[in-house]
């Protein structure tokens, strides 16, 4: 999932100064799941922008922002509106700019990373998009991710305790993945030399046209 | 330097090498450097020029190995992954070769996260072995990354790679070692060492495989300045271990007599090195104690 978490109250505040209906758009996927732009969030934002700055505010769930279907059904309640304050990712934020150009859309979270759930309430990123996966050979761990200067031929040498130099509390992704190939019996499979990553995901623009089967 | 011979030129000769570490400054002051260089003149064979080491912004790798030629002193530039992508490494190769530059250290680099600019993006496109591999494919293969084409020029530079015996995990290390090495390492240093008893472990296994033959070994060293230092090593800097026994030798003398004890130490632990088996030299980190080299490398016996 895409993890998000809420701007601060003051960042969304100064966005729609001068405003008089605003609309807050939640989302019922990736956000919703992350506790960032689900229900009950969208419903707290708009309450605190209604008693603090006195707009008229409405609130909304899309149901997944990031899809040009589901963003079609809020035209209905865009009439009157100066607004919309996205709970989106950024993805879902511009699904909505670009849907309906005539109005301003602001971003309500911070879009954080690709990630999976852990414990309630705590998500982890798992994959930088780099647009050439190559998991099968890491035995599932994405050093591009989770190594902290994303090195594709094992660890640097500051690993230390099975956790990451930077001292950050990370584990070192390196001393994970050797541990996991070692114990599916593939350790020999690491002493090939990787060569550099087409970073095709990490150029701006690339899919700009998209990709897809029609 | 010996009469005309470079680092590369002493190592191929099967000659023990000592190569030194010059930090280049917080500023633009070319002199710093001309001072630093003076004292490593005709002391070591060849000088590391850091690479803003600590990712600390710093005077410029390639900008310092050319004030150190200029003052008669054979740098070896290093080059982190971490600030560049590999259109600027291979641009930097090329260019550092022209300004006439003979070797190159191929690095990961200190995380940015220990620098003075945490915010900054790293780069890493490339890793340091995949660095090693695009200088080797550059200067051996004639060609640039991705490219089938014969490059007019080619640049023949000395390439070199880092090594830590001592961090984890520890059975990955040699193969780590030896990758460095079938990409195109044609020297290597390591990471200091105060283990001695560790280090030879390791090179048991270096040499069992072979890579003594493929590569030249210069082992790490660096003298402690203080117990403070010992403790700092230990509790701060990744990869480094000093073991307790130097630690209580060297607070177990007057502050003052500190430092004098730490070169002793080093003294002696360079005088077990250099007869170890697969070691072609020694590589003396000692960044901001540069007037000092001189004296371990007489002390130590280590005859340029
Ligand atoms: S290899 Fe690339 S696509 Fe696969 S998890 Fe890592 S960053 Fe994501
Ligand atoms: S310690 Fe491990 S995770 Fe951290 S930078 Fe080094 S190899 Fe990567």
């Amino acid at each position: 999932m895409i993890v998000a978490e809420l701007k601060l109250y003051d960042e969304i505040k100064s966005y729609l100064e001068g405003c008089s209906s605003v609309l807050v758009a939640g989302c019922g996927s990736c956000t919703s799941i992350c506790h960032s732009g689900g229900l009950r969030e969208t419903e707290s934002v708009a309450s605190w922008l209604r008693s603090d700055t006195g707009m008229k505010v409405r609130s909304i769930i899309i149901e997944r922002q990031c899809d040009n279907e589901f963003v079609a059904e809020i035209e209905h309640v865009l009439s009157g509106v100066d607004a919309v304050l996205s709970l989106g990712c950024g993805a879902g934020v511009q699904m909505i700019a670009e849907m309906y150009q005539g109005i301003r859309v602001y971003p309500g979270l911070n879009t954080k990373f690709v990630g999976t759930t852990h414990d309630r309430g705590i998500f982890i990123e798992r994959c930088r998009s780099c647009g050439n996966c190559k998991l099968g050979s890491t035995a599932g761990i994405c050093p591009l991710t989770r190594c902290a200067k994303g090195l594709q031929n094992g660890p640097c040498g500051g690993s230390e305790n099975g956790m990451c130099e930077t001292g950050d509390g990370r584990e070192c992704a390196w001393c994970l993945i050797i541990e996991r190939m070692k114990a599916q019996g593939r350790l020999d499979e690491l002493y090939r030399f990787t060569e550099p990553v087409i970073w095709s995901g990490q150029v701006p623009g690339r899919y700009n046209w998209g990709i897809g089967v029609k | 330097m010996n009469g005309m011979l470079t680092l590369r030129d002493k190592l191929e000769a099967g000659m023990f090498a000592v190569t030194g570490e010059l930090g280049p400054p917080r500023g633009c002051d070319g002199d710093v450097v001309r001072k630093k260089a003076g004292m490593l003149r005709g002391v070591v064979d060849a000088v590391n020029i850091t690479d803003n080491q600590t990712a600390i912004v710093r005077m410029s790798s390639i900008a310092a190995s050319v004030i150190c030629m200029q003052e008669g002193v054979e740098p070896v530039m290093q080059m982190t992954v971490r600030d560049r992508n590999r259109i600027a490494l291979q641009s930097d190769l090329l260019g550092g070769a022209a300004l006439g530059i003979r070797n190159v250290l191929c690095l990961s680099g200190d995380h940015q996260s220990f620098g003075d600019q945490p915010g900054a993006r790293g780069v890493n496109d490339i890793d340091s072995i995949q660095l090693v591999y695009t200088a080797n494919r550059m200067c051996n293969g004639k060609k640039i990354l991705h490219s089938e084409e014969q490059l007019v020029s080619a640049p023949d530079l000395f390439i070199g790679a880092a090594c830590n015996p001592f961090a984890e995990p520890k059975e990955f290390r040699p193969m780590r070692l030896k990758k460095k090495i079938d990409a195109g390492a044609r020297f290597i240093q390591t990471q200091c060492i105060y283990d001695v008893h560790a280090f030879r472990e390791f090179m048991k296994k270096i040499v069992d495989m072979g890579l003594h033959k493929k590569s030249y070994i210069l082992a790490g060293v660096m003298p402690l300045k203080s117990a403070g230092m010992a403790d700092y090593l230990n509790a701060k800097v990744p990869g480094v271990v000093v073991p307790q026994p130097i630690i209580e030798r060297i607070k177990g003398v007057p502050k003052d007599r500190a430092a004098a004890e730490g070169i002793e130490i080093c003294c002696e632990i360079i005088d077990e090195l250099k007869n170890i088996d697969g070691v072609n030299g020694i590589h003396i980190m000692a960044i901001e104690w540069e007037h000092r080299v001189r004296e371990i490398v007489e002390r130590a016996k280590l005859k340029v």
